[in-house]
């Protein structure tokens, strides 16, 4: 195998494994734009891997699998906004119990299905003429999933909304400086779990996606931490969509290379590097004078509360 | 809606319809009877006022008489547990600040209401009921450009908040009351962030828009800001309406008669003679702030014994940093600081206190005292571990409670009893106390941050004395304050700050609005003495 061929493949494998932390990872960037931190990320998406493999094997249709993980993911986020914004309880504490409830409750859910091969999972698309492009063709448009491309297009969507768009200028604000928000008219709690849905929705399509596409099975725990990943590049991606993108295949060659080169060096080194990275990002971010124009959004994991004694 | 005004930019259309409105009719506004209470306290009893367009209606009191809270009610923050509210003669019920605005009201609150990493624009977009949904603050740059040079309230559009000086962030909590269609604006003590000369220029845009038709509500403490701008006046205190007076009617003594409730007695300041020796001198000191940059520069000054110096500055120009640095709460990056001819550079926060610095901070709940212990508590928590309140490892009360009864005694400090949580002290007494703490073992240097802030007259008063007390007992008195009023009448010489620079040291004889404003805007005092050319060894060190 000549090295193109392997830098083609391995490119081509991270991007099919970055799709689901681009998913999760862009859905909490909008929630912690708006101000809210969601540690249940692995939870929503593990719940969304649950629902999609069970409703996608009764049913026999991936796609109805997929639309109602995005459904269950959402409404497990709607708890977490419940308690974070409404009760403004503690968010790390809520979200921390979201993901355990949902390693939990996944686990029961889906006992019987467990080592089933699902009856008809996603299919691979290959773009036509697109995949006849040198390089880019092997990499990008030959066996992916169509998730994979959606996911593209969806963080250049989201990446346009949050930046040039009055819902966008919204969210932002209401991440910045609820009090700003909540004077300009704007309904901060809405806004809040709005957000906070979406990100859940976002989780329980990324966590659908390795149930009814990548691997189509179901095994207890299956999400394997890419929860706690997505969040990383969260906040290495400075809370923003399309160096989501970047983060997201940064991460997937992270893991394919430590796959693929764990005759020649520790796996376990490769998979470490997307936490050195963040932290490496975090602290140059802290240090840097970027803080002011790219730091975490002024309000994130505090509550809102209009000023009355 | 008679309220609802769409911008539009024809200044001829704006001008016809607004003198097109006899200035005579119904109020444009008028509050009745509004009643508000909080727990534990009435903010606004039975408060009534009107205002008409064109006019500029001052709202005066003292700190707790209840304008804000008045002017929260009116833009849809709190709702009045009593009372009514009427535009234009018809009854309104404002059920939230977007409601208020619709109506054409606007509020450039103390506290400005920006998202500091947006733009200019972005944070005016962000109220529009027309901002599009796409490239939402495109449009509005050109308008911002234009309705800024009409009114001389020029900012940049795009430049984002944090870049602002508090100044210019008050013209852009002005362009957005205006782009909003506002009739009555409310201003929430507009001055206490703004130099005398942006002052004079924020007036000006208040003339302009009296002259425009709009009513503009002014709140402030201030008498002869108040004297200055406003047509009509009415004095609230305690959350009633003790007065409303035209201003031909009004002169100051009178306002602050109805202010305060009583003639008002100023302490007076001996004529003493400062001695020629420093009690602490600073040669060269440079420090950073929170945020790693540099917030003072090369600052050299002394405090001489029996002088009280004053620190003048827009808030954010290193008075801060200076406070800390003098306390031990922060380390300067360079040069030295000599208290009675000795080095006390890396003296930290107990080492100064032992030396001789007494602190009255600017935050006196969070920095002053522990506000979930007693007031025995907070009145000996910096001298507890010293004899006689400490025995070795032991602390002895009979000796705390006989020092904490004569304080309260002497310091006239309101509590129902020594074992009182401190918290539930009114900010008069939480300063006394503090002071009563700090001012007990014969301080040499006292360094006092904002200390009659939110405080009421005879608090102000009391502490007024008590920093005079020390002056003439031969301590120095190192006092930042943002009131010009406060820093003329009390200190000996006043030192203006901007961006962490001394811009100059003047004896408050010579000191006036004008000659501090200039260099607290950063213009530099000809002439200025420097003090730079103190060497380490000559400060004996």
């Amino acid at each position: 195998m000549d090295f193109l061929d392997l830098l083609t493949s391995t490119s081509a494998r991270a991007l099919a494994f970055s799709t689901p932390l681009l998913w999760a990872a862009l859905g909490e960037i909008y929630a912690e734009r708006a101000g809210v931190v969601n540690l249940g990320v692995e939870g929503m998406m593990i719940l969304g891997a649950v629902a999609g493999f069970i409703v996608g094997q009764t049913s026999g249709s991936p796609l109805l699998g997929l639309v109602l993980a995005a459904g269950v993911g959402g409404v497990a986020a709607l708890v977490h906004a419940f308690i974070a914004v409404t009760l403004r309880a503690n968010q790390y504490v809520s979200g921390l119990a979201l993901t355990i409830f949902g390693l939990g409750l996944s686990g029961l859910l889906g006992r019987e299905w467990v080592g089933q091969p699902l009856v008809n999972s996603m299919t691979f698309v290959t773009v036509p003429v697109l995949s006849e492009v040198p390089v880019l063709g092997p990499v990008l448009f030959t066996d992916q999933y169509l998730l994979t491309y959606a996911g593209l297009v969806a963080a250049a969507l989201l990446w346009f909304v949050l930046h040039h768009t009055r819902l966008g200028m919204t969210l932002r604000t209401v991440g910045e400086a609820p009090v700003a928000a909540d004077v300009a008219g704007i309904n901060v709690m809405a806004v809040r779990y709005g957000a906070v849905a979406f990100g859940g929705v976002m989780a329980g399509i990324a966590g659908a996606y390795l149930s009814v596409a990548y691997r189509p099975s179901w095994g207890e725990g299956m999400t394997n931490g890419m929860g706690w990943i997505a969040l990383a590049m969260a906040i290495f991606a400075l809370w923003d969509p399309l160096r989501a993108v970047g983060a997201a295949f940064l991460f997937g060659a992270f893991f394919t290379l430590s796959f693929r080169l764990q005759n020649v060096f520790p796996p376990e080194l490769l998979t470490l590097m997307p936490y050195v990275f963040t932290i490496v990002a975090l602290t140059l971010v802290a240090l840097g004078k970027g803080a002011r124009s790219f730091g975490a959004p002024a309000a994130l994991g505090q509550p809102y509360q209009r000023g009355e004694r | 809606m008679p309220f609802r005004r769409r911008f539009v930019y024809s200044d001829r259309v704006e001008a016809t319809s607004f003198s097109s409105e006899p200035h005579s009719k119904a109020p444009l506004l008028s509050m009745r009877d509004i009643t508000k209470r909080f727990p534990g306290v009435v903010a606004n009893d039975r408060v009534s006022f009107e205002v008409r367009a064109g006019e500029v209606h001052a709202l005066l009191g003292e700190n707790g008489a209840g304008k804000t809270t008045l002017m929260n009610i009116l833009y849809g923050l709190y709702h009045p547990d009593e009372g009514d509210v009427y535009l234009s003669g018809e009854p309104v019920r404002l059920v939230s600040p977007r409601d208020a605005m619709k109506r054409g009201i606007g509020l450039v609150a103390q506290h400005f209401h920006l998202a500091r990493r947006h733009t200019v624009a972005e944070n005016i977009a962000l109220g529009l009921p027309d901002t599009p949904m796409l490239f939402p603050t495109r449009a509005l740059e050109r308008r911002l450009t234009e309705l800024g040079e009409r009114y001389g309230l020029a900012v940049d559009p795009k430049a984002r908040i944090w870049q602002l000086s508090p100044g210019e962030q008050q013209r852009v909590e002005i362009l957005k009351a205006l782009v909003q269609g506002a009739k009555i604006l409310i201003l929430d003590e507009p001055t206490s962030v703004l130099t005398p000369q942006e002052a004079d220029r924020l007036f000006a845009v208040v003339r302009q828009m009296r002259a425009d038709g709009e009513a503009v509500i002014f709140i402030s403490h201030k008498l002869d800001e108040v004297m200055e701008i406003a047509d009509t006046i009415t004095v609230l205190r305690k959350g009633r309406v003790e007065g409303t007076l035209k201003r031909s009617e009004a002169n100051p003594s009178k306002l602050a008669r109805l202010m305060v409730g009583r003639d008002v007695a100023n302490p007076e300041r001996k004529v003493a003679s400062p001695s020629e020796e420093s009690v602490v001198r600073l040669v060269g000191v440079w420090c950073k702030n929170a945020r790693g940059v540099d917030a003072l520069k090369d600052l050299s000054f002394e405090v001489r014994h029996g002088e009280i110096l004053g620190v003048a500055g827009v808030a954010g120009n290193g008075q801060g940093e200076l406070i800390e640095i003098l306390t031990g709460l922060r380390k300067p990056t360079h040069g030295r600081i000599a208290l009675d001819g000795g080095d006390i550079t890396p003296l930290g926060v107990k080492g100064l206190f032992e030396a001789g610095v007494a602190h009255i901070p600017e935050d006196r709940n969070h920095i002053g005292i522990v506000p979930s212990m007693s007031v025995a508590e907070n009145l000996v928590l910096r001298q507890y571990r010293y004899k006689p309140f400490a025995k070795g490892m032991l602390l002895d009360w009979s000796a705390v409670t006989g020092f904490v009864q004569d304080a309260i005694k002497g310091y006239e400090i309101a509590t129902p009893s020594k074992d009182t949580i401190a918290r539930l002290l009114s900010g008069g007494n939480v300063q006394k106390l503090i002071l009563a703490r700090e001012l007990s073992g014969e301080p040499k240097l006292v360094v006092a941050s904002h200390p009659t802030y939110g405080l009421d007259v005879s608090a102000t008063a009391l502490t007024h004395r008590l920093l005079l007390e020390q002056r003439e007992r031969g301590a120095g008195v190192l006092l930042v304050s943002e009131d010009l009023e406060e820093l003329m009448k009390l200190s000996d010489r006043i030192m203006v700050l901007f961006s962490g620079r001394v811009m100059g040291v003047v004896e408050s004889t010579e000191a006036d609005r004008e000659r501090l404003g200039l260099m607290m805007a950063g213009v530099q005092e000809q002439g200025l003495q420097k003090h730079q050319d103190l060497s380490v060894t000559e400060m004996g060190i």
